[in-house]
């Protein structure tokens, strides 16, 4: 790199740029490094924090059901490429705490077996956290046969603690929302 | 800044610059490893490059001079062959494009090379008593990276964008995904994007060298603490640009490899988050505002320090104010981001750091008012340009605070109040300090002094064209019109008329601009070594106009102790 250095210039001189240009260089190729490690950084702190309302994912319910209700809305929606038809599970209410049992119904509206797969989140994003689902289908994709018509259960409940979080005092309903993505292209 | 009356020895004479082989006609500029003559060029390139980002505005303007649409369909027919409702919707995708395009070019292709480009190639070599930059051909590549760059730009206006039919990227300089990824199948979006990366690796280069002249090449004497404002507002801002250009290229190569070779950062369907994006997004664009505006912090000291003939008041503040400016810079992304769903100590913490900024600003002002009270003040051109930019930064940096706070921007996220901030700080507040810059330092540059009444004409029609454009959108943005749509309903009628009429007005004043320039080229009235007197006291004004094509053959010693 000295031959960068302008002709005729001190050898030490050329040495030190050359150290300055080495690290500002090392700098922004770290960055670029610091950007993709964001990625999975961003998920590892979205499942932790709920922040996005990520809702988490949990076996059963150590705490308790308390005295606060809560009401628990669904809602669903399917991509273009994706030729299903998804109907939400009506709203619930029930004590906090409580582990309940809902169902979608999904359909296969083609005439081929299509792969489909759920992403889901939870609104307000702040009560993401407290959200816990014990069984859902959207762990793993579904596979549906032609004109197929299934039931899609999610057990969840909602954590107690939600209750000693000032910012949702006003909260009396949680939407929980799942979009429906083609996983392969077969069927559309 | 040190004190230059010290006897200087530096001065390259005939007999040095004979003796050197100075490449002549086109090998001069294209193989050029001059300092100098690479500054010309980017500003060169940053005014042609303005002229074009310019007048898409302009069309803009016309159209939404009246509420619905007449200017785009019929050219989206001209330039589509499409005509009916297909035009119409080519008018309006066409529309977007040229916000884009706008936004792009001006970003990118004007304020940046003007400012890192041009006058800090320029000036901070001289400023320091260096013979050039550390790396000269490095230089050279930086500069002819950006014509590629640009060059790839303008191909994606005519590429497919949305579909068939629908030229461009339109999706704002913001390129969010969703939309600019499956939102956008063609492959304009794809020269964007690489169009992107050139012009990152062009200002990366530039910047590693201007850090690298900066931290060694000092003439002896000249420490950090001697060093004048523009060459302290170049560092904080090439650093910027090392830390904040990386993220950006990461994240349009994530957009690229979502879009070309089935990753899924940003794909919901697949595990990625769209709002990822946006974090990586702003992480570079928020520095990247500061990129914008820190160089004409710099040079607005300079001017007003000159023109008051006095030192610039508390430099060691002013220089620290800008570093501050650029640390805290980088942890106040989000604010952009308050309508994604932030938790509310995430946006309260994003609010309280945001509004932190404007500490160091006011110090920059209050320093600027400091420095002109009780100075012995000359009202000449760039004098003017100075002061206008404080007014107009100021007023920016106003509205700024008021969209700091995360309730108000529920109200004005994405309006025009949003649209009249951002230009009172960038189109009025950069650009009056890149005008600042080329009146002060026209001169010096190209040996010649312009019609000063010309350059003052320039300023007042200028100052009040932007003014007219840009301040009633400042109401149309609280009467709750968004941005980005080609038409608007009748209400919002009166003030996007008056905005209109001041583009045309503003339009007059660059034909000002170029025939003052053109003037003075053709008058050749010589500058003389320093035009303005005992206020300009940095290193630049020590040499001939224009500096000889290699100076300071024998460095500038700084001798003074009180310097400043």
């Amino acid at each position: 790199m000295a031959e960068l250095n302008h002709p005729g210039i001190d050898p030490a001189m050329a040495k030190r740029n050359k150290r300055v240009a080495m690290s500002g260089l090392l700098l922004a190729a770290s960055m670029v490094g610091l950007a993709y490690v964001s990625v999975p950084l961003y998920n590892i702190f979205c499942q932790v924090t709920g922040f996005g309302g990520t809702p988490g994912k949990a076996t059963d319910n150590p705490k308790g059901i308390i005295d606060r209700e809560m009401t628990v809305r669904f809602d669903s929606n399917v991509a273009n490429d994706l030729a299903w038809t998804v109907k939400a599970a009506p709203h619930i209410t029930d004590k906090i705490g409580a582990v309940d049992t809902v169902n979608y119904v999904a359909t296969n509206n083609s005439d081929k077996p299509i792969t489909g797969m759920a992403i889901f989140n939870v609104s307000p994003e702040r009560a993401g956290v407290y959200f816990n689902k014990i069984e859902c289908f959207c762990f793993t994709e579904q596979t549906l046969q032609p004109g197929e018509t299934v039931d899609m259960p999610i057990v969840f409940f909602v954590d107690p603690e939600l209750d000693d979080n000032q910012e949702l005092d006003t909260i009396k309903e949680i939407t929980l929302s799942y979009t429906f993505y083609a996983s392969d292209n077969e069927g559309s | 800044m040190a004190d230059t009356t010290a006897h200087l020895e530096a001065h390259a004479t005939g007999h040095d610059a004979a003796s050197h082989h100075e490449p002549t006609g086109w090998r001069r500029w294209v193989y050029s490893t001059n300092h100098k003559d690479i500054g010309v060029m980017y500003l060169i390139f940053a005014i042609v490059a303005g002229i074009l980002g310019g007048l898409l505005s302009g069309v803009m303007r016309m159209e939404l001079q009246e509420p619905g649409i007449q200017i785009f369909h019929g050219l989206a027919a001209m330039v589509y062959g499409v005509d009916g409702d297909a035009a119409l919707d080519a008018g309006k995708h066409m529309y977007n494009v040229f916000t884009t395009a706008h936004a792009l070019i001006m970003v990118f292709f004007v304020v940046m090379p003007a400012t890192m480009g041009g006058f800090a190639n320029y000036f901070a070599p001289l400023m320091i008593g260096a013979p050039d930059t550390a790396f000269p051909r490095i230089n050279n590549i930086a500069f002819w990276l950006l014509p590629p760059a640009f060059i790839l730009l303008l191909m994606s206006l005519f590429f497919e964008g949305t579909g068939p039919g629908a030229l461009g990227f339109g999706g704002g300089w913001t390129i969010y995904p969703p939309l600019s990824t499956t939102g956008h199948p063609g492959p304009a979006m794809d020269f964007a994007i690489l169009s992107l990366h050139v012009a990152g690796v062009s200002s990366i280069l530039g910047a590693i060298n201007l850090i690298t002249t900066i931290f060694n090449m000092r003439a002896p004497g000249m420490t950090l603490h001697k060093m004048p404002l523009f060459a302290w507002s170049v560092l904080v801002t090439a650093f910027l640009l090392l830390l904040a250009l990386p993220v950006l290229a990461g994240a349009i190569t994530m957009l690229l490899t979502d879009r070309n070779f089935g990753t899924a950062f940003f794909k919901p369907a697949e595990g990625g988050d769209p709002i990822l994006f946006q974090h990586l997004f702003w992480f570079f664009g928020h520095p990247e505002v500061y990129i914008m505006i820190l160089p004409g912090f710099g040079i607005i000291s300079h001017i007003v320090s000159t023109f008051s003939r006095k030192p610039i008041f508390g430099y060691m503040a002013m220089a620290y104010a800008m570093v501050a400016i650029g640390f805290v810079g980088f942890v106040v992304w989000a604010h952009h981001m308050y309508t994604t769903g932030l938790s509310l100590d995430v946006q309260r913490y994003f609010v309280a750091a945001t509004m932190v900024i404007a500490v160091p600003t006011g110090v920059k002002i209050f320093s600027w008012i400091a420095t002109m009270w009780g100075g012995s003040i000359t009202f000449k051109s760039p004098m003017l340009w100075a002061i206008g930019f404080i007014f107009l930064f100021t007023v920016g940096g106003v509205t700024g605070v008021v969209l700091a706070n995360a309730g108000a921007d529920r109200a004005l996220h994405d309006t025009y109040y949003v649209v009249a901030h951002f230009h009172y700080v960038l189109s009025l507040g950069a650009v009056f300090s890149i005008f600042a810059g080329w009146y002060y330092w026209y001169p010096k540059m190209f040996g010649w002094l312009y019609n000063e009444t010309l350059a003052k004409l320039h300023f007042w029609v200028m100052f009040v064209g932007v003014n007219l454009i840009f301040f009633p959108q400042h109401f149309l943005g609280l009467a709750g019109m968004p941005r980005r749509y080609i038409d608007y309903p009748d209400a919002f009628g009166f003030f996007n008329r008056i905005s209109s009429i001041g583009y045309y007005i503003t339009f007059v004043a660059m034909l000002i601009f170029f025939y003052a320039t053109w003037e003075a080229s053709r008058k050749k009235r010589p500058a003389g070594d320093n035009p303005w007197g005992e206020g300009a006291t940095t290193l630049e004004w020590t040499l001939s106009s224009p500096p000889p094509f290699h100076q300071f053959t024998t460095l500038p010693r700084i001798e003074s102790t009180n310097a400043h």
